[in-house]
């Protein structure tokens, strides 16, 4: 899923600072699941900014909806009816919700309320890790299921680079080196070998490198 | 001798059979010429080629085949450094095209240590080809005179590759076969990492020898004199995938007051006598880092010198 952390009250505060009355726009996607803009933390994040600007003696009015998705015509229609009744509308979805609500509603302004950081999942409770980097052209197979392109902080095709010690990272000992794994994982199944060639230089087209990607599927779009 | 693959002076002397001595030169944080004259003056027949690194740390300092090429002006042999880290495809064969019209025959291949250690932690890692990739890049530039797309290039660029091995990383079981990899992805030379553990070393160059990778090109072996015990203490501490046994770090300190320096470079000298003799060493990269002007003194005494003329 894509995994997304909330940005601080004050950034959130700043953004609104010329508004009386906001909507919050909560999403129950990848956002609810990584537990960042769900149902619960629109609530508490209008809460929040209730409080904060009531202090300052500047009261600011605060609905909320939690959308079933954002990132979808169909489900950004839910705020149809009321998206105009607000001065700007605050985003809890990943960075694609604002931008297709944007889309939809050219006369309103959106902004995100949440940064959004990595595919990934969650490997402890609270705990989100990323895996997946969108390349758009996966070569996990070469390594087991382990991608070097996302987890190695060089997305080295050949590693580990001469920083990998004792399982970790040259830049963080916090972080696992992924090709300490990929090595390891090789070794004990005995197919070392597999890591014994050079692997063409790799095609940054399908990454967004390439520019803005687009997939069509023709049979859908019929 | 079979045909040159770049004419180097580096490549001549190992090809000749004789011990290669090479040295390091850190270009300055600035664009204080004098300051980088004054530093490689102090190697001038000292060394076979002397490395120049590119970024070093990830600190920004004058780029490495500017600091080279006047090294070629001055008539030193440069061995021109690449990361990785901050050229994408294009500029990499860019520069490699640029560095050979300036006289550089030597290029180091490497991954480049992470942004994050250097002083502009915020910029974007570039890492388009790994090191591997820059090793293959160059000699396909240089042997199939074609770009990375295949296309002709208009006057090849000559140059003898060289790259790095740690033997010191983890995991260790790997590290001769990562080697054996860069060798194949077509490395003329190697220079490894620092060297501290001796045991480590013997052991890892036996099995490069087993493999025969000491037939196929030749390994420097990595010395870099201490100068303090706290400088030994950061290297074990926080310097990723170096290894500094305590012996070391006690030696040093039982050297007692204003005599550690010494230790280290006789420590240094003691380990140079070895490689001499290590089957399929061939020869020493002396890392003496911000401490150049002790080069001539450890060349002196390691027995070094002249170097050979070929
Ligand atoms: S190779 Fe690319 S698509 Fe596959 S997991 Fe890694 S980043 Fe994602
Ligand atoms: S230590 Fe491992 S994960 Fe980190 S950059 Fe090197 S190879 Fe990649």
């Amino acid at each position: 899923m894509i995994v997304a952390d909330r940005k601080s009250l004050d950034e959130i505060l700043w953004m609104v600072s010329d508004c009386n009355k906001i909507l919050i726009a909560g999403c129950k996607g990848c956002v609810t699941v990584c537990n960042v803009g769900g149902m619960k933390e629109v609530g508490i994040l209008a809460s929040a900014l209730k409080i904060a600007r009531k202090k300052e003696g500047k009261p600011l009015e605060v609905d909320e909806k939690t959308l079933e998705r954002q990132c979808d015509p169909e489900y950004v229609e839910q705020i149809r009816d009321i998206y105009d009744d607000y001065d700007a509308v605050v985003s809890m979805a990943c960075g694609v919700g604002p931008q297709f609500l944007s889309e939809a509603y050219p006369s309103q302004r959106f902004f995100p309320a949440v940064n959004t950081t990595f595919f990934g999942g969650a490997t402890e409770h609270g705990i989100w890790e990323e895996r997946c980097a969108g390349c758009g052209t996966c070569i996990i197979h070469y390594y087991d299921g382990m991608c070097p392109i996302a987890r190695c902080s060089k997305s080295i095709q050949h590693g580990p680079c001469g920083g990998s010690a004792r399982g970790k990272c040259e830049i963080n000992a916090e972080l696992d080196c992924i090709w300490d794994m990929i090595v390891k994982k090789k070794m004990e199944q005995g197919r070392l070998d597999d890591l014994l060639m050079v692997k063409a230089a790799k095609d940054w087209r399908t990454a967004r490198d390439g520019g803005p990607r687009k997939s069509i599927r023709e049979e859908l779009t019929k | 001798m079979s045909e040159l693959k770049s004419g180097s002076n580096l490549e001549k002397v190992l090809k000749a059979g004789h011990f290669a001595f090479t040295g390091e030169c850190g270009p300055p944080q600035g664009a204080n010429v004098e300051h980088l004259k004054e530093k490689y003056s102090h190697l001038k027949g000292m060394v076979d080629a002397v490395n120049v690194t590119d970024n070093q740390t990830a600190v920004v300092r004058m780029s490495s085949w500017a600091a080279s090429t006047l090294m070629v002006q001055d008539g030193l042999e440069p061995n021109f450094q690449m990361v990785c880290r901050d050229r994408n495809r294009l500029a990499m064969m860019g520069d490699i095209l640029g560095v050979h019209a300036m006289g550089i025959r030597n290029m180091l291949c490497l991954s480049g240590d992470h942004q994050q250690f250097g002083n502009h932690p915020e910029s974007k890692n570039v890492y388009d080809i790994d090191s591997m990739q820059l090793i293959a890049l160059v000699k396909k530039m240089r042997d199939e005179g074609k770009f990375m797309n295949d296309k002709d290039i208009d006057v090849p660029p000559k140059l003898f590759i060289g790259a790095a091995s740690n033997p010191f990383a983890d995991p260790y079981e790997f590290r001769v076969y990562r080697l054996a990899n860069k060798i194949e992805a077509g490395a003329d030379f190697i220079q490894t990492q620092c060297i501290y553990n001796m045991d480590k070393f013997r052991d890892f160059m036996k099995k490069a020898v087993d493999m025969g990778l000491h037939e196929k090109a030749y390994i420097l072996a990595g010395v870099t004199p201490m100068k303090s015990v706290g400088m030994a203490r950061y290297m074990s501490k926080s310097v990723p995938g170096m290894d500094v046994p305590d012996e070391i770090i006690n030696r040093l300190k039982g050297a007692g007051k204003g005599k550690v320096a010494e230790e280290g470079i006789k420590f240094a000298l003691e380990q140079i006598e070895e490689f001499k003799e290590m089957e399929g060493v061939a020869g020493v990269h002396l890392m003496a880092i911000e401490w150049e002007h002790k080069v001539p003194e450890i060349a002196e005494r390691a027995g070094v010198l002249p170097r050979p003329v070929v």
